[in-house]
């Protein structure tokens, strides 16, 4: 009994040691959204490019979408930006953007100097919809199903590492035509 | 010279870290001392999912402005303590919680600190214990082993003055 109780610190050290290095390498900064697997809130906000068409939920029915949270006033942003083009341009991929906190002109400037991946362009200057999506910082891009249904958040950009080893596998599952 | 400028440095942050804790206050107006109580206690129960080691009230990123703004607003609208966090858990996750709810994830976080405590008591009690124990038998020589001890003393002694 004694013999046993002698190795219980070399026990407790090693069960320790494999939590804590379970954690080593993990972005603490990557939280899960709370949303996966729930549709996209309601929401009713007006199109970036003309101010009277009022856009909700709807605008991803149908087919597969990434929704892609963006601002002028976000450097990260202007990092990814390139990737989205080639994405949208190259894969095909439907994107929609969600201009976060941000001016429309500025916005509207942006787009047509820097190119325009985006099928269309959510504006949602005060942050609404991203607040109730949980956004906590741009860039961020949510994989959404053809039901709407939120799968998969990536909180920082997208770049064609995250798009190979996230969004193409989910593309596969979720989407009929694929790349 | 020297002094006198880092006096003044000194004064400039305290000042200034007074004046930005005065507008976060200023921001929102209460009825009650007792809603403002509610609204301290909330904000600082809640965690910043940008800036992961600050609560929303001591936080500048825009999100926990915007959280704050949603307890205000929510708590105005009469909800309760537990309608608020609860809507932010929804959009933020669990992890906006600084303290998690009881339950089967959560529920080795809380009850590990009892736990640890208790295997230290339990240990440090054995030690005693068993100490004691030894301790009590110690006392008990047979006679035999009596005279044996003596002999040996007395050697030793005799060894130690001849050397």
């Amino acid at each position: 009994m004694k013999r046993v109780l002698m190795f219980l610190p070399v026990v407790l050290v090693v069960v320790l040691g494999v939590v804590l290095f379970a954690g080593i390498g993990k972005d603490p900064n990557r939280l899960e959204s709370a949303l996966l697997g729930k549709p996209v809130p309601p929401f009713s906000l007006a199109s970036l490019r003309d101010a009277d068409q009022t856009l909700g939920p709807d605008v991803f029915r149908g087919q597969v979408s990434l929704l892609n949270v963006w601002g002028t006033w976000c450097p990260a942003c202007r990092d990814e930006h390139d990737d989205l083009l080639w994405l949208a341009r190259q894969k095909g991929v439907r994107i929609v953007g969600l201009n976060y906190k941000d001016n429309r002109d500025d916005a509207l400037k942006w787009l047509s100097t820097l190119g325009d991946p985006y099928a269309l362009n959510i504006f949602d200057p005060r942050g609404t919809l991203g607040f109730d999506l949980g956004v906590y910082g741009a860039p961020e891009t949510y994989f959404i199903d053809p039901e709407g249904i939120i799968r998969y958040r990536h909180v920082g950009v997208v770049n064609q590492k995250v798009w190979d080893e996230k969004f193409q596998p989910l593309m596969e599952e979720y989407g009929e035509s694929g790349s | 010279m020297m002094p006198t400028v880092r006096a003044c440095l000194m004064m400039v942050l305290v000042l200034s870290s007074a004046m930005a804790a005065a507008q976060s206050r200023d921001v929102y107006q209460f009825d009650t001392e007792r809603m403002e109580q509610r609204f301290q206690t909330l904000t600082a129960e809640l965690r910043c999912p940008k800036c992961q080691n600050q609560n929303i009230a001591d936080s500048n990123a825009p999100i926990s402005e915007d959280m704050r703004n949603e307890v205000y607003r929510m708590m105005r609208n009469g909800a309760s303590d537990r309608e608020i966090t609860e809507a932010l858990v929804a959009r933020f996750g669990e992890f906006v919680r600084y303290k998690p709810e009881v339950n089967q994830r959560t529920i080795l976080l809380w009850v590990s600190p009892a736990l640890m405590v208790t295997i230290g008591l339990l240990v440090v009690v054995f030690t005693v214990r068993r100490s004691g124990r030894k301790t009590a038998n110690d006392d008990v020589l047979t006679d035999e082993e009596r005279a044996r001890a003596a002999r040996l003393l007395n050697d030793r002694d005799e060894n130690g003055s001849s050397s």
